[in-house]
């Protein structure tokens, strides 16, 4: 067994594709809150068309698998439709991771959106009202009383989307990005004897990936929970 | 929505009003110019001439790609949650089991298949099956992805059974262990039931996120939605066309399926709460337990 291991290790460069897991998740990471932040913004806003919009983003997108949305985003637009992301003649692996952190953003976001309305609606509607009470206008309020315990109560959920996401940048192996999960299916269609070994690899690296994030995110909610 | 509003701002007044008017105006003009954006990209291309779209009204189209797509995608989905279903209970009963090995064993398996992604899960299952047990043919691919989600989301479900049971009145299982029931006979015949239903909602949403999961299996050439759209796409080389249908059968069957887990949820609120009664303080329905889990269940 440990032969095989070191044999794996020899031949296959683990640790690059893994690298490109890590790559892939924090790219589509700051995507996915900088959109999702900008969809939330909507989904809450005073005017209608705003909160429209913004729940038609977030039905439309969480009711999509993710592969289809990866596969538009390569096969439609950039094989198809010929657009590129970035540099004009950048090679096609490079376009290609590209497009796949597009789809991961895009799909993340719906879900970073419902995580921090999910905060906001944490809040009870007894501060706002407080604040209002003692004369603060709009924007105080919702700067210094609702929105501070807003992105506590977001934490939690937050953290949930970040660990989805992580485990999501396997999908974009269907677009031909070397990841972790398109690495596991080359090593087993060569190796297929040593398949108990490739599969407990690869789910150590996700564990290790994600464990982290699980409990870093459960003692920062912990630690910023608002009590009530 | 009017609750919802509330907690950021205040009734607006005339002059808010106007404000908002033009703000709208301007918002719904930025957001009609990005979507004649798009469209005016998609049709430069060529993409809504008619031949790209003729496909979908010939009979066959549906007959011979779509639906047996839609069909094998159902199939998968149905085996996964009845078997998930099955395996959550199971573990779930496991991890609050007054053994502690078994609390131990099924704690560690919930974990370790929450980490592992549904593809990896996937993958794995479909090599094992075609290499290890010299299965192959048409059942091949079907049982790698059953497999693969049936692993993932029996840990989920298991995790929505604890909390739902954790939530339950402590007066419960202290009722059924004071009339003599043994702490098994407590859990399965008074803790249980109520917890199933409770988790009821969760286990529909968790349904949509299995339904989309299932695409999953076109990696491992399971002729489900998307690769039988791809085939057809190929075939009549409408890529973008093929895939705006797609989405669109997936967005109406998950969300009239979360429609129904809101529906369940109501239901289920107003039995518990009993008629006539004050809206809750908290803008959101006061979220069942697992309910943060809808959203970290996601593929």
């Amino acid at each position: 067994m440990l032969q095989g291991l070191s044999e794996l290790l020899a031949e296959y460069d683990v640790l690059a594709a893994f690298w490109m897991t890590i790559k892939l998740a924090v790219a589509a990471a700051i995507g996915a809150l900088l959109l999702g932040t900008i969809v939330a913004i909507m989904r809450v806003s005073p005017v209608t068309v705003f909160r429209s919009a913004g729940t038609a983003y977030v039905t439309l997108v969480r009711n999509t698998p993710l592969t289809l949305i990866v596969f538009f985003c390569a096969f439609g637009f950039y094989i198809t439709l010929q657009y590129r992301i970035g540099a004009q003649d950048s090679p096609i692996d490079v376009q290609n991771f590209r497009w796949g952190v597009l789809g991961l953003a895009i799909y993340h976001a719906a879900f970073v959106a419902e995580a921090l309305r999910s905060g906001i609606n944490t809040v009870p509607k007894g501060q706002a009202e407080a604040a209002r009470a003692i004369g603060l206008d709009f924007t105080a309020t919702l700067s210094t009383v609702v929105l501070p315990q807003a992105f506590r109560g977001a934490i939690a959920p937050l953290g949930n989307v970040m660990i989805a996401l992580t485990k999501n940048t396997t999908v974009v192996a269907t677009i031909g990005v070397a990841e972790a999960s398109y690495l596991m299916k080359g090593m087993i269609e060569f190796r297929p004897d040593l398949i108990y070994i490739i599969f407990g690899i690869v789910a150590a690296g996700f564990v290790i990936l994600t464990l982290p994030l699980g409990i870093l995110f459960t003692a920062l909610s912990r630690r910023l929970a608002v009590k009530r | 929505m009017s609750a919802e509003t509330s907690v950021l701002f205040d009734a607006p007044g005339p002059k808010a009003r106007t404000r908002y008017l033009i703000i709208a105006v301007v918002g719904s003009l930025g957001i009609l110019v990005l979507l004649f954006l798009l469209v005016r990209a998609l049709a430069a291309k060529g993409q809504f001439t008619a031949e790209k779209w003729a496909p979908f009204i010939d009979p066959e189209t549906w007959t011979a790609y779509l639906l047996p797509g839609l069909r094998a995608t159902l199939v998968a989905a149905f085996f996964a949650i009845i078997l998930a279903i099955i395996g959550g209970i199971l573990l779930g009963m496991g991890r609050l089991s007054q053994l502690r090995p078994v609390r131990m064993a099924c704690g560690a398996f919930v974990e370790f298949f929450r980490a592992v992604p549904v593809l990896i899960m996937m993958l794995f299952a479909y090599y094992l099956f075609l290499f290890g047990f010299q299965i192959s043919g048409d059942a091949l691919p079907l049982l790698g992805v059953v497999a693969g989600l049936t692993f993932y989301n029996s840990s989920v479900i298991a995790e929505l059974i604890r909390s739902g049971v954790g939530s339950l009145p402590k007066g419960q299982q202290e009722a059924g262990l004071a009339i003599g029931l043994t702490p098994f006979a407590t859990l399965r015949l008074v803790l249980l039931p109520q917890a199933i239903t409770l988790m009821l909602p969760s286990i529909v949403s968790q349904l949509v996120v299995i339904l989309k999961d299932s695409a999953l299996g076109f990696l491992i050439l399971y002729p489900e939605l998307v690769r039988s759209g791809q085939t057809l796409a190929s075939l009549q080389g409408n890529l973008i066309p093929t895939f705006i249908v797609i989405a669109a059968i997936f967005i109406i069957i998950n969300y009239l399926l979360t429609r129904l887990a809101h529906y369940l949820e109501r239901r289920l609120q107003a039995r518990r709460r009993g008629p006539k009664q004050p809206e809750l303080e908290t803008v959101m329905s006061p979220t069942l337990p697992g309910g943060a889990l809808e959203v970290s269940g996601q593929t």
